[in-house]
């Protein structure tokens, strides 16, 4: 395991919501997240390096890499859940290292595991985190409701979570995460291990969910066909530090004015289609041509491994 | 739901319930200071009792046990008339040593749900909340308490069956609840602490079946403190299960007991539980 020195929380009153006017609050008002020089290590490996990072409020951004290039760490700095030094990491303008519970209350937050209690039906589920997040009673159940309804769980809401298929799931964890009405949506790997209509499904609840309420949208995905479909921005990572970042369309584009200009057809292992056509090079081409050699089967742990496999069967 | 009766789904999602979204646009207020606590401690206790209204076998189950202790145990040795119990027959003396023994029971492997929860992304999504560690902690130590109380009333009843001269003065018994959340609490806190040490499952169930019978058997659960060798009875004093037997003996059954001095040592062992736990908690999260 792990021993990185260990920052606990101190058991004070809760909320450090005093607006300390630590927010750099310009005219357009703070970026949903800001990342400045974010490190993290486990021990010995370094998960992320140097991380620059700012995601605009109102975007969908995607954090995008193979397994073990640092997006889970990375968003884990950001949800509070590792201890990160003052100053490197703002949400909203909130520090992450000295603002807490500010930063949890704008976040909604679906981790990479199936994280649905199986032993509660999916209402109870959602309520648990209206309970969690302050929701008065008078209006819980309606506003329970409304988070079931947004993502088209109303007919499932009283059955058992372990009756859910993976893609209702995620759904239901979608739920949970909207009932507080969070600002910024963290989502880490959402459309991982399940199969295309539910791919598809999910990310158009996501959209729907964003349109009507605004919401920024953080997401970590190894799907690079996802990414290009729904992401605004992308930023891709491998070995922990970010190596392209822009729209999709930029990034593809500028990978073919680099191969236009250098005359070379293509990075080895590029999509041979899209290189004799001359077509615009995927994104998927991006990230081979942008993070090098080492690509193919060092990245990510047996941890990681395990954990995704988990993930995957538990989604069946 | 009242308003919109299960609108019929539209073909693709990108409609989501028109009109039905405004209250997933305004954040909730939040909960300020002392507040937050009670407030979490009940979330986690509704979660238990709704997990326990949904499946009711481990209920059954761990009536097993201490039905086995009382009927078995507490009769055989109410004849032989072995244990000096201070005039009151064995059994009646056993009954609250097995109500605190089989609530320990049940609080002493709630670290491993921990680490279940830990495994299953539940956790990691608690802890995303606005809920500081300690009030997460004490909301589970509580939750596990719930567990307790209910299995208190079980052995109870069985006791009472067994024909066990209990009290039922209500406000003795409001006690005996709270002797009982409070031990649960302390002994769920122990075992969530080992859980933040040894960080898997299988160690912590090892470690947990190793502890469970000796802090069983030093305490004086099964026989007065008086009749154990020198060494055990000092086991016995730092050992908060007797405390915890010692008041429920005096609250069920009226013997002499010290109830300021029994509250004050669990009442501190669940607060030092819930401050440690939640110290190591953090190590469970990454």
């Amino acid at each position: 395991m792990t021993d990185t020195p260990f920052t606990g929380t101190p058991f004070t009153g809760p909320d450090g919501a005093q607006p300390d006017g630590a927010g750099p609050v310009d005219s357009a008002g703070p970026d949903a997240v800001s990342c400045r020089g974010l490190d993290y290590a486990f021990g010995e490996t370094k998960a992320v390096q140097d991380l620059d990072l700012s995601v605009g409020a109102g975007e969908v951004f995607g954090l995008l890499g193979p397994n073990g290039a640092g997006k889970t760490t990375a968003i884990r700095c950001i949800t509070t859940l590792l201890p990160v030094p003052a100053g490197m990491v703002r949400v909203f303008g909130h520090d992450a290292a000295k603002e807490k519970m500010a930063v949890r209350r704008l976040l909604g937050y679906v981790p990479q595991q199936l994280s649905a209690d199986a032993a509660l039906t999916g209402r109870e589920n959602v309520t648990l985190f209206a309970r969690v997040f302050d929701v008065p009673r008078r209006e819980r159940s309606e506003r329970v409701a409304q988070a079931l309804a947004a993502v088209d769980l109303t007919g499932a809401a009283d059955r058992m979570a372990k009756t859910y298929s993976g893609g209702m799931i995620r759904r239901l964890e979608l739920a949970q995460a909207l009932v507080s009405a969070p600002r910024l949506l963290m989502l880490d790997e959402p459309t991982i291990g399940l199969d295309p209509i539910a791919r598809t499904s999910v990310w158009e609840h996501i959209n729907a969910v964003r349109q009507a309420t605004g919401m920024t949208v953080l997401v970590t995905t190894h799907y690079m066909d996802e990414a290009d479909q729904y992401c605004d921005r992308v930023a891709l990572m491998h070995h922990g530090r970010i190596h392209a970042l822009g729209t999709p369309g930029e990034l593809r584009a500028e990978l073919r004015e680099r191969r236009a200009a250098s005359g070379t057809p293509a990075a080895s292992g590029a999509s041979r289609a899209s290189v004799e056509k001359g077509a615009l090079p995927t994104l998927e081409d991006v990230f081979r041509d942008v993070a090098g050699s080492g690509l193919d089967e060092e990245g990510g742990d047996f941890r990681d491994v395990r954990s995704t496999r988990r993930t995957a069967s538990r989604v069946g | 739901m009242s308003g919109a009766p299960a609108a019929p789904r539209p073909a693709s999602a990108e409609k989501t319930g028109p009109g039905g979204l405004e209250l997933l646009l305004q954040p909730p207020r939040a909960r300020t200071g002392w507040r937050v606590l009670p407030a979490r401690v009940v979330a986690m206790c509704v979660v238990e009792l709704q997990k326990l209204r949904h499946d009711r076998t481990e209920l059954y189950t761990r009536a097993v046990q201490p039905a086995l202790w009382l009927l078995i145990f507490g009769e055989t040795f109410t004849r032989i008339k072995a244990i000096p119990t201070g005039g009151i027959p064995y059994i009646d003396f056993l009954a609250p040593g097995i109500i605190a023994q089989s609530a320990m029971f049940i609080a002493i492997f709630y670290g491993i749900m921990i680490i279940w929860e830990r495994d299953a992304g539940i956790l990691t999504k608690l802890l995303v909340t606005p809920t500081p560690r300690a009030a997460l902690i004490s909301g589970k130590a509580f939750a596990s308490g719930v567990k307790a109380l209910i299995q208190a009333v079980v052995v109870i009843v069985i006791a009472a069956a067994l024909g066990v001269g209990l009290t039922w003065n209500p406000l003795r018994l409001l006690g005996v609840a709270v002797v009982v959340v409070l031990g649960s609490a302390f002994f769920s806190c122990l075992s969530m602490t080992i859980a933040g040490i040894v960080l898997t499952r299988d160690r912590l169930m090892g470690i947990g079946q190793a502890i469970t019978m000796p802090l069983f058997f030093a305490s004086n659960a099964l026989y007065p403190v008086a009749i154990m060798p020198g060494w055990l009875q000092v086991v016995s004093k730092i050992n908060p299960l007797s405390y915890q037997v010692d008041a429920l003996r005096g609250l069920l059954l009226g013997t002499p007991s010290h109830l300021p001095l029994d509250f004050g040592v669990l009442l501190v062992a669940a607060v030092l539980g819930i401050a440690a736990a939640s110290s190591l908690l953090g190590r469970l999260a990454r």
